[in-house]
């Protein structure tokens, strides 16, 4: 703030928003100056600016915001226990299954999300092979909704099927829970699509010896603090969405102990400690209903415009909007990822972006934390700069730093979080996603990884809609 | 010849970027025409007059990027393209490498720079309150540069910085100085004791230089708009300005620089100035010197005679010789004599728009008739701006000139096919011209007119005439541009380079008018 007395004596610190050429004489005067990259907000849409200008500084959407970010950031998630979804899930049912991203239906699902439904199907006994699966679902036997509108995620696929234990997240600031699968590691796996007798074997493996185990040790603690894990680990290198060994590591020094003081024998306790040793991106899947249980905490705070969910099902990318209804989607086709490829693989071969896993950047971890997770960013197809100008991008859309996931690398400033719908119509910056990229034929796994956004058509139609429900007289009550 | 036309979605770039990119691909071997622009109406419409609008450049919106270029071979407009293509990105990248901070909005600018408490605008017209509101809202001085801004958000806006107490310089505001630091378009000048509050841009340009060739200096410049004197805005920003002024301990006079204000807002303002503790000088182009005086306050016809009022006022010790040199009067003399007898008009090509307004001032108190781009007065209105007619005067800078092009203060192409043009015209006697240094323009005016002129000059003795050409160089010693090189430049191609745009006026009619003063 500066009135016109005080600006005469206070030096000139100047925002240049348009041409760049006044900003180079104002360099040659030495005058400390910010260039504004400016593009027409909104894409120059009328109809969104007015929205737009609607919601800018208007007490009750900062109030709100802050309402909502609050309680995402006091949510403390626990790992207390593992079960299987037809026993925990509400809602969940024996002819039930749930998958990533928003509601869609059977006929217009993408080929590794098919693919995994029918391994599913097989896994549960409902079917011996793919051809009775199929028929079991053309008869509308099967019913399918989204892991999310479950309190539940799941990666890629995400597909979890009545029988299939989950993790039990429980946010003990706020009480609700979250829900997701057991990563089943690399290689064939369900959540890509396949569905050959490796996978199946694996997945009963998982129900029948391991999630028994785990139950056990998880039984003797008081829950695994997934908030600590996560902190440390972002201060290890992990941005715990792609990458997660240093999280997975931190996770296996908690349990291993409480393993061991088990009656399980030694060949299954030697199985079940070897199954989360060899694979690094077990804390994947407590790393997303950690980040579902905080974020379903923030979700239902009216006039907020907060993004409470980021989820695609390799069809449609879709979004929740904090002020807004819990099964309201606010969707676009899903875009296709710019990264590196595996030998062999190319942009032909892959799949539009799939997966639940988007939960962790609308946390403000993931591609938001990548700037403090240099081993990632190669793999992603970026260099260290890139992945840091991007997590510090990300507070141009975010309402706030979440102070307990500090980066490094960022002089310990928190990850961006909360991201604001108005902020990202704003500017026109989406939010940035690293993930995996899976073939578009089921079965053959994942083809490489890079980095994705959302459709910018999500956002747009959130605030359009958030304008019906909070414009007008509403907002000024 | 070989074109080719490419539309990229939703890709801005602001338009200045484009035109002098437009305008430097222009002058590459090999093409005969390149448009580098936002898909607008307006743009497209130039497509088509050069027969380049495809159908999907047809269907662009504004927010898409046309590429479009005729070369000589295919090899070259592929080459060309590459080029478009590497200046286009290249900015970027090295944005990204660099620690230079870059934001997409106010309020992330606002996070970079918690401090700023200024705020330089100049995206289109239509989103230029909008932003502007925003800087407002958080307490931030705006200066709009942006043309096209509706009277009405000029109003509001104006409004919204009287309740916050924050100025509101614009829209169209192309020059200030605040507190030494020159905004947009501006001279570097010496700080003193003068405070100035104007309506015009080269007008206050002009009378700052003039104070600092006095060996005086200015404390604060600030910039209303050029509409802030109309009716509907009632002189806000000038008021506003002048009591900031008042307020200010540093300065001890006060010059208010404007083209005549509507009668109301002109009461208004002397109403203020009578009320004023501190000396006011009023220059008022063409306006009302009873009611300044009536007031209390020292009027000015020119902005030469402002900057001279004003530094009396501040010294009344100062000395300010005004007298025409002898070495003037002895060019003229030998000019005139030069003369073929159909060659008796003033031809004033400007870039400032107020120094336009400034000579047809004074050419018409001289007696003469003449017309201009920006008369008032329905009898002096240029009828056709393409093509001259008697003493003409035309300022360049004015918008029916620079839709979509740029203004001949960055990039001076348009002024210098039209140098060409008049010289052809078997009436042109003089030239009148000015250039403007200082922040903001172009880094070699003169150099790069000089061709312009040499090739006037050839022109004119070809079909057995003698062209003069009278100029005038709006800067100080300091600027970037190097005012001394400046000069020589345009005294390398015989033209005579004037103290101050006043004088390089009467010099002009001088050598017109059939007697010597």
């Amino acid at each position: 703030m500066s009135t016109i007395d005080e600006i005469f004596n206070q030096s000139l610190h100047v925002i240049n928003i348009g041409t760049s050429k006044f900003k180079e004489d104002l360099d040659l005067q030495g005058i400390d100056t910010v260039q504004v990259d400016w593009q027409p907000p909104a894409g120059g849409n009328v109809q969104l600016i007015e929205a737009l200008d609607f919601f800018q500084d208007n007490d009750k959407v900062e109030q709100a915001n802050q309402e909502a970010i609050k309680r995402i950031k006091e949510a403390h998630p626990f790992l207390i226990d593992v079960d299987q979804a037809v026993n925990v899930i509400p809602g969940m049912h024996s002819k039930k299954i749930l998958h990533s991203g928003p509601p869609i239906s059977w006929e217009n699902m993408a080929g590794p999300m098919q693919g995994a439904i029918i391994g599913a199907l097989i896994f549960e006994g409902l079917a011996n092979n793919e051809t009775e699966a199929r028929a079991l679902i053309d008869a509308g036997e099967i019913e399918f909704d989204p892991c999310h509108e479950h309190s539940a995620v799941g990666p890629m696929a995400g597909i979890v099927s009545p029988s299939m234990p989950v993790h039990v997240i429980e946010n003990r600031t706020h009480g609700n829970k979250a829900y997701c699968s057991v990563n089943e590691g690399f290689g064939k796996v369900l959540r890509f699509g396949a569905f050959s007798d490796e996978v199946i074997d694996r997945l009963k493996w998982l129900r029948d010896v391991f999630a028994p185990a785990l139950k056990k040790a998880l039984a003797l603690t008081e829950g695994i603090d997934l908030k600590s894990i996560t902190a440390q680990s972002l201060h290890m290198g992990d941005e715990c969405h792609n990458r997660n060994k240093a999280s997975t590591s931190l996770f296996y020094r908690e349990i291993g102990d409480y393993f061991l003081q088990t009656d399980i024998d030694k060949q299954s306790l030697r199985e079940v400690l070897r199954f989360i040793q060899n694979n690094e991106q077990y804390f994947l899947n407590l790393s997303m209903p950690a980040c579902k249980s905080a974020l379903d905490a923030g979700h239902g705070v009216p006039y907020s415009t907060v993004i409470t969910a980021m989820s695609r099902n390799g069809v449609e990318f879709g979004v929740r909007v904090s002020g807004l209804g819990e099964k309201e989607w606010f969707t676009a086709p899903a875009n296709f990822i710019k990264g590196l490829f595996f030998p062999g693989y190319s942009e032909e071969d892959a799949t539009r972006d799939l997966g639940d896993s988007a939960i962790t950047e609308t946390m403000g971890i993931g591609g938001f934390a990548m700037g403090g997770s240099p081993a990632i960013v190669q793999f992603v197809g970026g260099e260290v700069e890139d992945a840091i100008r991007y997590s510090e991008q990300m507070f141009d859309i975010t309402v706030s730093e979440n102070s307990n996931y500090s980066l490094p690398t960022l002089n310990f400033s928190g990850s961006a979080f909360g991201i604001d719908l108005r902020k990202v119509i704003e500017t026109g910056i989406l939010p940035v996603i690293n993930t995996g990229m899976a073939h578009k034929v089921a079965g053959i796994g994942q083809i490489g990884a890079g980095i994705v956004h959302p459709p910018k058509a999500c956002f747009e139609k959130g605030l359009m809609r958030f304008y019906e429900v909070y414009g007008g007289d509403g907002i000024n009550e | 010849m070989a074109s080719k036309v490419i539309i990229e979605n939703n890709a801005y770039h602001d338009s200045v970027t484009l035109m002098s990119l437009s305008s430097k691909i222009n002058n590459y071997d090999g093409v005969e025409q390149a448009v580098v622009s936002m898909a607008t109406k307006m743009n497209k419409d130039l497509l088509e007059d050069i027969g380049l609008l495809t159908d999907e450049a047809e269907a662009a919106t504004e927010n898409d990027l046309i590429i479009a270029l005729i070369a000589n071979t295919d090899e070259r407009v592929e080459e060309v393209m590459e080029v478009i293509h590497e200046e286009l990105t290249s900015k970027k990248t090295k944005k990204g490498k660099g620690k230079e901070v870059t934001a997409k909005s106010v309020h992330s600018a606002l996070n970079a720079m918690p401090d700023a408490n200024m705020a330089i605008i100049s995206v289109p017209g239509e989103y230029a309150a909008r932003e502007a509101r925003q800087a407002l809202k958080k307490g931030v001085h705006v200066m709009l540069f942006s043309d096209n801004v509706s009277i009405e958000d000029e109003k509001a806006l104006k409004e919204m910085g009287r309740e916050n107490d924050l100025f509101v310089m614009g829209p169209d505001c192309g020059t200030a100085i605040i507190n030494n630091g020159g905004l947009c378009f501006a001279n570097k000048v010496s700080e003193g004791g003068i405070g100035l509050v104007a309506a015009s841009g080269t007008g206050l340009q002009e009378v700052t230089v003039q104070i600092d060739r006095l060996g005086y200096g200015i404390t604060q410049a600030i910039g209303t708009g050029g509409r802030d004197l109309h009716e509907s805005i009632g002189g806000m920003m000038m008021l506003q300005g002048l009591k900031a002024l008042e307020n200010d301990d540093k300065t001890k006079v006060i010059t208010l620089i404007s083209k005549p204000p509507a009668p109301s807002v002109q009461d208004k303002i002397v109403k203020e100035v009578s009320q004023c503790k501190k000396p006011v000088v009023v220059c008022f182009l063409d306006g009302d010197a009873q009611a300044v005086e009536a007031a209390g306050a020292t009027f000015s016809a020119t902005l030469i005679d402002a900057a001279r009022k004003s530094v009396a006022l501040l010294d009344p010790e100062v000395k300010i010789d005004t007298e025409m040199n002898e070495r003037v009067t002895a060019w003229v003399e030998a000019e005139k004599g030069k003369f073929s007898d159909s060659q008796q008009d003033i031809r004033g090509l400007f870039c400032g728009g107020t120094l336009t307004s400034e000579a047809l001032s004074i050419i018409r108190s001289t007696g003469e008739s003449v017309k201009s781009n920006v008369a008032k007065k329905a009898e002096e209105k240029v009828a056709d701006i393409t093509e001259s007619v008697g003493h003409t005067l035309l300022d360049m800078g004015d918008d029916e000139f620079t839709k979509g092009k740029p203004h001949p203060m960055i990039e001076p192409t348009l002024r210098n096919e039209r140098i060409i043009q008049e010289a052809k015209d078997p009436r042109t006697a003089v030239l009148l011209l000015d250039f403007e240094l200082g922040y903001g323009s172009n880094d070699d005016p003169a150099g790069v007119t000089l061709d312009a002129l040499k090739e006037a000059k050839d022109q004119a003795e070809q079909a057995g005439r003698h062209l003069s050409i009278v100029s005038y160089i709006c800067g100080t010693s300091k600027d970037k541009q190097d005012y001394k090189q400046q000069q020589k430049k345009l005294q390398s191609a015989g033209v005579y380079v004037a103290d101050s745009n006043e004088m390089a006026t009467r010099i002009a009619t001088m050598l017109v008018q059939k007697e010597v003063n």
